[in-house]
């Protein structure tokens, strides 16, 4: 199989993390063709024989920080760009468009890491290797993340013991 | 999941994967848009066009420099050199004649790294910065403007804590678009890694770092300017 045989295949996947990433459609969408774009640009940097898919989202990592970054220019990505504002709602149970919406409102750092972990079921190792970070940066990122989507979506301050629970 | 202790428990986690899949895994069955096909359909040519631009010397380690994964792939078995594109040249001779120097190696010093950066941005006509490689052990020493074969280049100073150096010479590039996989050469005694991004073409040279430091060192440098 051939390189593009391999991307298209890919596809997919890289649609359903954009879409999880960066929300609406058409701007996720937006995001796949950059990465396309610039996987084709750099391909002769990409090792064979190593995951293709990780390296594409390696690339897509990359375009994605760089809007981050053009978009809002004064905050550092590191920050906490989305400090949540107050719990989505007074409930123990999590029904999924509460998930959706908290998820949105995760710093992108952390959301990254989320949906590389829990969405595309990367081990931590694999994740930081994406992002190119240390792997207890994303250990310490999970762990935030937890305690916001905990506390968006329970109602309770980050602390509070209540487990998440998903109620189909 | 892995032997460090987990944020996330067994069961947190199968609720947030269960959730997430149920979210976004519609996503996978939608008909991918045409934009997107055709942008992944560039043509085999071009993959062809960059491999070949690539070459043998391609080191096949794009990847890892780009993600920091491991770089044992590196060969060393590299056939001789065709002649080396003259900036490369010039790059080692500029090593060879300024990283002796005791006293002045460099014109403008990095306390004034800012200053530095702007001035070399403003005479090249590209922006042009000093990469951070204290993760190398190299710190800046400063920089300085050079004639080129057709104009200015800028050359920064890195040096480690016993005095071992490194220079970065940078060149604006005429054709903005070409680039190029990392490459070596040497030189005398000075190894040289050299690659073109878009506007800028880069030459890491060192008489002092053996090749798979010096290669750490590039694979530092283009993560960088890749951000």
């Amino acid at each position: 199989m051939n390189d593009a045989d391999s991307i298209v295949e890919l596809i997919p996947r890289l649609r359903r993390y954009a879409r999880a990433l960066a929300g609406e459609r058409a701007s996720a969408d937006d995001l796949v063709q950059d990465t396309l774009e610039r996987a084709w640009s750099k391909l002769h940097l990409y090792r064979r024989g190593t995951d293709l898919r990780a390296w594409l989202f390696t690339v897509m990592h990359n375009v994605y920080v760089n809007q981050l970054r053009a978009s809002r220019p004064t905050a550092p990505f590191d920050e906490e760009m989305a400090e949540l504002a107050q719990p989505v709602r007074e409930t123990d149970t999590l029904v999924l468009r509460d998930l959706d919406a908290a998820i949105r409102r995760l710093p992108p750092d952390q959301r990254e890491v989320l949906l590389l972990v829990a969405l595309e079921e990367m081990s931590y190792e694999e994740a930081a290797g994406t992002l190119g970070v240390p792997i207890g940066t994303v250990m310490s990122r999970l762990a935030r993340a937890r305690e916001k989507l905990r506390a968006m979506l329970s109602g309770l301050p980050p602390s509070g013991g209540k487990q998440l629970k998903i109620v189909k | 999941m892995n032997e460090h202790k987990a944020p996330l428990d067994d069961a947190e986690l199968k609720a947030l994967s269960q959730g997430l899949h149920q979210l976004y895994d519609p996503v996978l069955d939608e008909p991918v848009p045409e934009r997107i096909l055709a942008q992944a359909r560039v043509p085999h040519g071009r993959w062809r066009a960059a491999a070949i631009a690539a070459g043998w010397v391609v080191l096949g380690l794009g990847a890892g420099a780009i993600a920091g994964w491991q770089l044992h792939a590196w060969r060393s078995n590299v056939p001789p050199q065709a002649a080396l594109p003259s900036f490369v040249k010039r790059a080692a001779v500029a090593h060879a004649v300024y990283s002796p120097e005791v006293r002045h190696p460099v014109e403008v010093a990095a306390d004034q790294e800012q200053h530095l950066v702007t001035w070399l941005s403003k005479r090249l006509g590209v922006k042009v910065q000093a990469p951070k490689l204290d993760g190398a052990g190299l710190a800046l020493v400063g920089g300085r403007l050079l004639p080129g074969e057709s104009g200015p280049v800028a050359q920064f100073m890195y040096q480690t804590q016993n005095g071992r150096r490194l220079t970065m010479y940078v060149r604006a590039e005429a054709s903005k678009n070409r680039e190029t996989a990392f490459r070596y050469a040497r030189d005398n005694n000075i190894s040289v890694f050299y690659w073109i991004d878009r506007d800028c073409g880069y030459a890491l040279a060192s008489a002092d770092l053996d090749k798979d430091e010096l290669l750490r060192v590039a694979t530092l440098v283009y993560k960088q300017l890749e951000q």
